[in-house]
């Protein structure tokens, strides 16, 4: 076991800023808007960090795919306690067109390359909330999957896992290697301290092609049109249950 | 020479601002990659010339981090800290685990091993949520740690550095009752006795003196010699005779603790004199013109902050069927006020520059100060009438601004002594 871990670092909006749509609907605005790590990505970072400091795995691996600005979110990592950093170098259309189908060919590409005994990634991205990669890469690679994790613990070659479902908490063992995403209950994200933001400058990042790992970044899906939800139209009162119904009736739908 | 030091410290009355010193231009010693180009504009041609607001990658991340920290672990506190006039511990234990109390110590020490530039940028981002919290990073960082790695022995080092980046506050000690402005004038004595020597005296309007751990205390050792007798001398908390008297009740900067010192009979042995017998005035004028930088972040920031809470407010409050922001006389004010506080960051970045390029920067640190201190209060006083009633209660966060930004015109050098000092160097640049 080569006690490497992958973790996925999604490069996102900031979870504070408010969000607009382009003039031509073709997507969200981004130039000039601050982006971050994807909160659960941080999550996940922790968890890996976490069971390195407990000696239970060697050494922590931070990829993420995007373009030149994608390394700040790496540099994140690192200085959270990552030891290197894979970035995968995607930009211009690419990345406007990049989802989790190829993020997880992708990810599966770099584990066989890396020999990763297991990859942490957060349960979605913010953005786009798809909560795929994790499942697809596990697909993939034909591992084991423990998802929306809120407990991850090692015992010998096997990890132990709590999952947050809808009807309480599941517990389950899987195989290693396995793909884990963390869900919010996981951990808390420690803060980057200044001395370790300064020990960061000196990992490294590597840098790799789509297309040196073999995988066609095409995108399946194409987006036709982007806009804002619906403005929030003003409710009505009813006197009685029966007048609810015949309200119900009218708008069609019952 | 002795006419200088007496005119700059004439009218100087010291709050709760300890005196450090380091000496004059000392150069920065840790290594800064040129400045890039601010990383998400990564479009832009990289000119030689870059914008003053313009930082290296490790720079942006530390100010990132720091943000992030006081947003979180700091603001929630605030308005309790002031109402209490007491620094939460948690805080001052958070300060420490960032790594923020040991910015320029070198990591073998257990320091971070950054720069000057980036100290200026953490006591910017710490003073916009609050400015008693931003002192006193700013006196550990520019005075106590500096006095340390540029005059202690390396026993000394050894003993200190490590506790002081890691869990131990300092607090300087020069004014007394009897002389704020007119620092040499003190009365402090130590008297020598074999190896050691014998401290009799008190101090006056001591920062962090309530947490402190470590006093670096000026007393004089042979008051006939006037102030070339001035010697700094390292006393540990728990040193018998020393007394830390109870704390002043401040307008503002209240979270920081200010308190007066007794010293009874106090045995310090020689191997605790920092730097050389008789040479204290030295540090002391030397230190003042890195800490002013300091300062300059320190009320650049308040201005910021109390900006940053107010227009958003003016943007949001509607009267006569409209944005209070929209009314041209306001539109007027704001930009007016968001100009002088640019105004406060250029010169402020620019003095830190300039000292860490190793050229001179005393007249433009002066400068920094008045400036900025002048800028934070006219921001603080306009904030409040913008926000109306509110920004008259204690609700809003605006009047603690208000009230913090008044000791910036005071402390570390008075306005009116920034200003002769500055006229002073116009003086002699119309010499040749």
């Amino acid at each position: 076991m080569s006690g490497r871990v992958l973790v996925g670092v999604k490069r996102v909006i900031d979870y504070a800023v408010k969000i607009r749509v382009k003039p031509d609907n073709t997507g969200v605005v981004t130039d000039g808007v601050k982006h971050s790590m994807n909160p659960f990505c941080e999550i996940a970072v922790e968890e890996a960090v976490k069971l390195k400091e407990k000696k239970l795995i060697k050494e922590v691996v931070a990829v993420s795919c995007g373009p030149q600005q994608s390394q700040e979110t790496i540099r994140t990592a690192l200085a959270m306690g990552a030891d290197r950093g894979i970035h995968v170098d995607v930009s211009g259309k690419d990345y406007e067109n990049l989802g989790p189908l190829q993020v997880s060919k992708i990810l599966a590409a770099l584990a066989k390359q890396e020999d990763a005994q297991l990859i942490l990634l957060g349960k979605q991205a913010i953005d786009d909330d798809c909560n795929q990669t994790g499942q697809m890469t596990a697909a993939l690679l034909d591992w084991p999957q423990g998802t929306f994790a809120s407990e991850v613990s090692l015992e010998g070659d096997k990890i132990n896992l709590v999952r947050e479902i809808d009807g309480g908490l599941e517990h389950i063992k899987i195989n290693t290697p396995a793909v884990i995403t963390a869900d919010l209950r996981l951990n808390t994200p420690r803060y980057a301290t200044l001395p370790n933001i300064m020990k960061a400058k000196k990992k490294k990042i590597a840098t790799v092609k789509p297309a040196d790992l073999g995988v066609d970044v095409t995108s399946r899906l194409e987006v036709l049109k982007v806009e804002e939800p619906p403005q929030r139209q003003a409710g009505m009162k009813v006197e009685t249950v029966e007048d609810l119904v015949v309200k119900l009736k009218e708008a069609g739908r019952v | 020479y002795i006419f200088l030091l007496l005119f700059v410290f004439q009218s100087f009355k010291q709050l709760s601002r300890p005196w450090g010193a380091c000496q004059a231009g000392w150069r920065s010693t840790s290594s800064r990659s040129v400045p890039d180009v601010a990383s998400h504009h990564p479009a832009e041609v990289v000119s030689s010339f870059p914008p003053l607001q313009t930082y290296t990658e490790e720079e942006g991340m530390m100010r990132e981090a720091v943000k992030k920290y006081a947003q979180e672990r700091i603001a929630p506190l605030v308005s309790q800290m002031d109402e209490n006039s007491q620094m939460d511990k948690e805080v001052i234990k958070s300060l420490f685990e960032q790594g923020l109390m040991g910015i320029e110590i070198d990591p073998e020490y257990g320091g971070t091993g950054s720069s000057f530039f980036t100290s200026i940028l953490v006591i910017e981002e710490l003073a916009k949520v609050d400015p008693s919290v931003a002192v006193l990073c700013d006196i550990q960082n520019t005075l106590i740690n500096t006095l340390f790695v540029k005059l202690g022995t390396p026993a000394q080092k050894e003993k200190y550095l490590n506790r002081l980046s890691t869990d131990m506050i300092g607090s300087f000690c020069l004014s007394e009752a009897e002389s704020g402005s007119d620092a040499f004038a003190l009365k402090t004595r130590a008297e020598k006795h074999k190896d050691y020597y014998v401290i009799n005296g008190s101090k006056m309007w001591i920062s962090n003196a309530e947490h402190a751990g470590v006093f670096l205390v000026m007393a004089n050792v042979d008051l006939s010699a006037g102030y070339r007798g001035i010697t700094c001398f390292i006393v540990d908390r728990d040193t018998e005779g020393l007394e830390i008297g109870k704390k002043e009740n401040k307008l503002g900067l209240r979270a920081s603790s200010t308190c007066p010192l007794n010293f009874d009979n106090v045995k310090v042995p020689e191997k605790n004199i920092l730097g050389e017998i008789g040479h204290g005035y030295k540090y002391a004028i030397g230190m003042l013109n890195e800490g002013r930088i300091g300062i300059a972040a320190q009320m650049l920031g308040l201005a910021q902050g109390c900006f940053d809470h107010t227009v958003p407010y003016t943007r949001q409050r509607v009267q006569f069927g409209k944005r209070i922001f929209d009314f041209q006389g306001m539109q007027h004010q704001i930009a007016h006020v968001a100009t002088q506080i640019e105004a406060a960051r250029l010169l402020t970045y620019n003095a830190a520059r300039l000292k860490e390029a190793g050229r001179t920067f005393i007249k433009e640190a002066c400068m920094a100060k008045y400036f900025s201190a002048e800028v934070a209060t006219l921001t603080t006083s306009k904030c409040i009438e913008w926000m109306g009633g509110v920004g008259f209660t204690k609700d809003y966060p605006i009047e603690k601004y208000y009230r913090d930004c008044k000791i910036g015109t005071i402390y570390e050098g008075t306005t009116n002594i920034q200003l002769s000092t500055m006229a002073k160097f116009i003086d002699k640049e119309y010499n040749v």
